[in-house]
């Protein structure tokens, strides 16, 4: 299966990621060799098969509500690239 | 010292024969005087290992010592070192000094092993050859009178050329391919793939939730059983950690190995192996029958679409998770950012390398409106005829054994125009990751002088059974002990 330069630039901006001009035609050939790849499993029979989220069928284990972490702001915020009074500081996103 | 393993090492700890400031130093100098050539670490913690061999020893002087006390090991970059810099081999985390421990890395160090420093891998574990990290390829010791440089396998690729050129004696690694099975094969060292949820994936960078699964690598057989009885066991902290008892691993190790039933899954020994490297494995096999082994041929039908499956599935779980880099909380923000938008989509194509990016937007398309039920529901089907391939497999014999990788260690950029020729690399690893069964990499032979693995896959749990075989097999071959030139 072959994927478009338009699906290509669709999919770059659902995954934020920004792709240049120059970028796209290789990215058409190296996404339409992986997708002709995983094109395998179209012929496998699976009807009636559970698809599988987990090797061992595990569920989400739940635990009780209630404080176990202390804050920590100060070490997060240590290494984050931007902040201002203890927030996370990002372009302006409302005049 | 350095070409001992972690038990004889432990062992000369305890008889006081030298101290870990000694042993310390005396890998931290071969580190400082040879990794130029590898680049197998990304960071090397200098006063910081020193710092805790003095305090190993301390332990050691008031008679409060484990096996693991002052003996040097490695961290492959991708488990978080509170205070240390963990990059997972990317731009994206090469400022990141995490505020916590990992688990894993909580654990060493209450067993007071002393970590020299963060092994260098394939950028967030994706590759087979480690020559997508942002900190430079990784030079695999073996192969190299030759004067070609050949790749280490990967992702886990610091952490086994490290151990191959004798800089540490053991080092932690993560498998979500293969990626400790085929850079052990390729390096010539051996390496455990633990049971999916064995060891805790807490801080432990994730690339594919339902498939990463922390590791060992080392030497020996019997290294490994000491690494995972030290990684092991429940986590709270890791909504996929099982909650189940932890034997020790090494006390199983001298089981006689008679009546061990063996299996050969025939869709591993097909045309895409080369017949030297199925020689080796056919050899390697022959020995176990000399230890009593029984060995007949089975089927694994659905493993020819593990890689079709995987490369939906891993991309899909990968776009996920590495969507929390937006250059907003940690890690690397573009310069100047116009809006938000600017902001999250610049830092994301400045961060990531070519290979993450590739595999985010497989993943994004796959899991896109209209593509979900064609990708990734289809791939989940096909995950459990894939996994049930292995329980039938698994009523009839105990362990199967196969080849790691297709070819030995390839040359630098053999592989690295076209993606699909380098996911071939897993061919035989990846199934296993998707049952989430564990499995090891045993030194087993050369091909041209270059190592080749033999793959020892069990049932779930049964991580206990892959190591007494690995170290039954150690006790009559030496593959292991072989040194590159």
């Amino acid at each position: 299966m072959s994927i478009s330069r338009e699906d290509i630039e669709k999919v770059a901006v659902l995954a934020r990621i920004r792709v240049d001009e120059a970028q796209i035609s290789a990215l058409e050939s190296d996404l339409g060799n992986i997708l002709n790849l995983v094109d395998e499993l179209s012929a496998a029979d699976t009807a009636n098969i559970e698809p599988l989220s987990h090797p061992l069928d595990a569920v989400q284990r739940l635990r009780t509500d209630e404080v176990t972490e202390t804050n920590q702001r100060e070490a997060f915020q240590a290494i984050a690239p931007a902040t201002e009074d203890g927030l996370y500081l990002v372009p302006r996103v409302i005049e | 010292m350095h070409n001992k393993s972690v038990a004889e090492l432990s062992r000369e700890l305890e008889s006081g024969k030298i101290s870990s400031v000694e042993l310390t130093r005396e890998f931290l100098d071969r580190i400082k005087a040879e990794d130029k050539l590898y680049n197998s670490f990304i960071t090397v913690t200098e006063d910081q290992a020193l710092a805790d061999a003095k305090t190993a020893d301390e332990q050691r002087a008031a008679g409060k010592a484990s096996v693991w006390t002052g003996v040097p090991f490695a961290h492959k970059d991708i488990f978080c070192t509170n205070g240390v810099a963990t990059t997972a081999g990317s731009k994206m985390l090469a400022n990141f000094v995490p505020p916590y421990d990992a688990t894993v890395t909580a654990n060493f160090r209450a067993a007071g092993a002393v970590c020299l420093g963060k092994t260098n891998m394939d950028e967030f574990a994706m590759g087979s050859s480690n020559e997508s990290s942002f900190f430079g390829s990784v030079t695999n010791p073996w192969g190299l009178s030759s004067g070609d440089k050949r790749v280490p396998g990967g992702s886990s690729g610091g952490s086994a050329a490290a151990i191959a050129a004798r800089l540490v004696p053991a080092a932690t690694a993560t498998d979500t391919g293969g990626s400790i099975r085929q850079p052990a094969a390729l390096c010539g060292i051996t390496g455990l793939k633990p049971t999916y949820g064995r060891v805790s994936r807490y801080g432990m960078i994730a690339f594919a939730s339902s498939l990463d699964q922390g590791g060992t690598m080392a030497r020996t057989a019997e290294d490994n059983a000491l690494m995972l009885n030290v990684m092991a066991g429940f986590d709270p902290k890791d909504s996929t950690s099982v909650d189940r008892a932890v034997p020790d691993y090494t006390a199983t190790l001298n089981e006689p190995l008679k009546g061990l039933r063996v299996g050969l899954p025939k869709e591993y020994f097909s045309d895409q192996l080369s017949p030297a490297m199925e020689q080796q494995v056919r050899n390697a096999v022959k020995e176990y029958e000399k230890l009593g082994a029984t060995v007949k041929e089975v089927s694994l039908p659905h493993a020819k679409l593990a890689i079709a499956a995987y490369y939906v599935i891993a991309p899909a779980e990968a776009s996920a998770n590495l969507s929390r880099f937006d250059g907003v909380r940690y890690g690397y923000r573009c310069e100047n950012p116009q809006d938000l938008n600017d902001l999250y989509t610049r830092t994301r194509a400045e961060g990531f390398g070519d290979e993450v990016k590739r595999r985010i937007l497989v993943g994004t398309y796959a899991l896109s409106a209209g593509y979900f039920d064609a990708y990734y529901l289809k791939a989940q089907k096909v995950r459990r005829l894939i996994q049930q391939d292995f329980i039938n497999a698994f009523k009839e014999v105990d362990v199967l054994m196969s080849p790691v990788s297709p070819s030995p260690a390839f040359v630098q950029g053999a592989n690295t125009n076209d993606p699909v020729t380098m996911y071939l690399e897993d061919i035989f690893t990846i199934a296993v990751n998707l049952a989430g069964v564990p499995a090891m990499s045993v030194p087993a032979g050369f091909v041209d002088g270059l190592p080749v693995g033999l793959q020892i896959i069990g049932n779930y749990f049964e991580e206990a059974r892959l190591l007494n075989a690995a170290h039954q097999f150690q006790q009559v071959t030496d593959w292991h002990q072989k040194l590159p030139q």
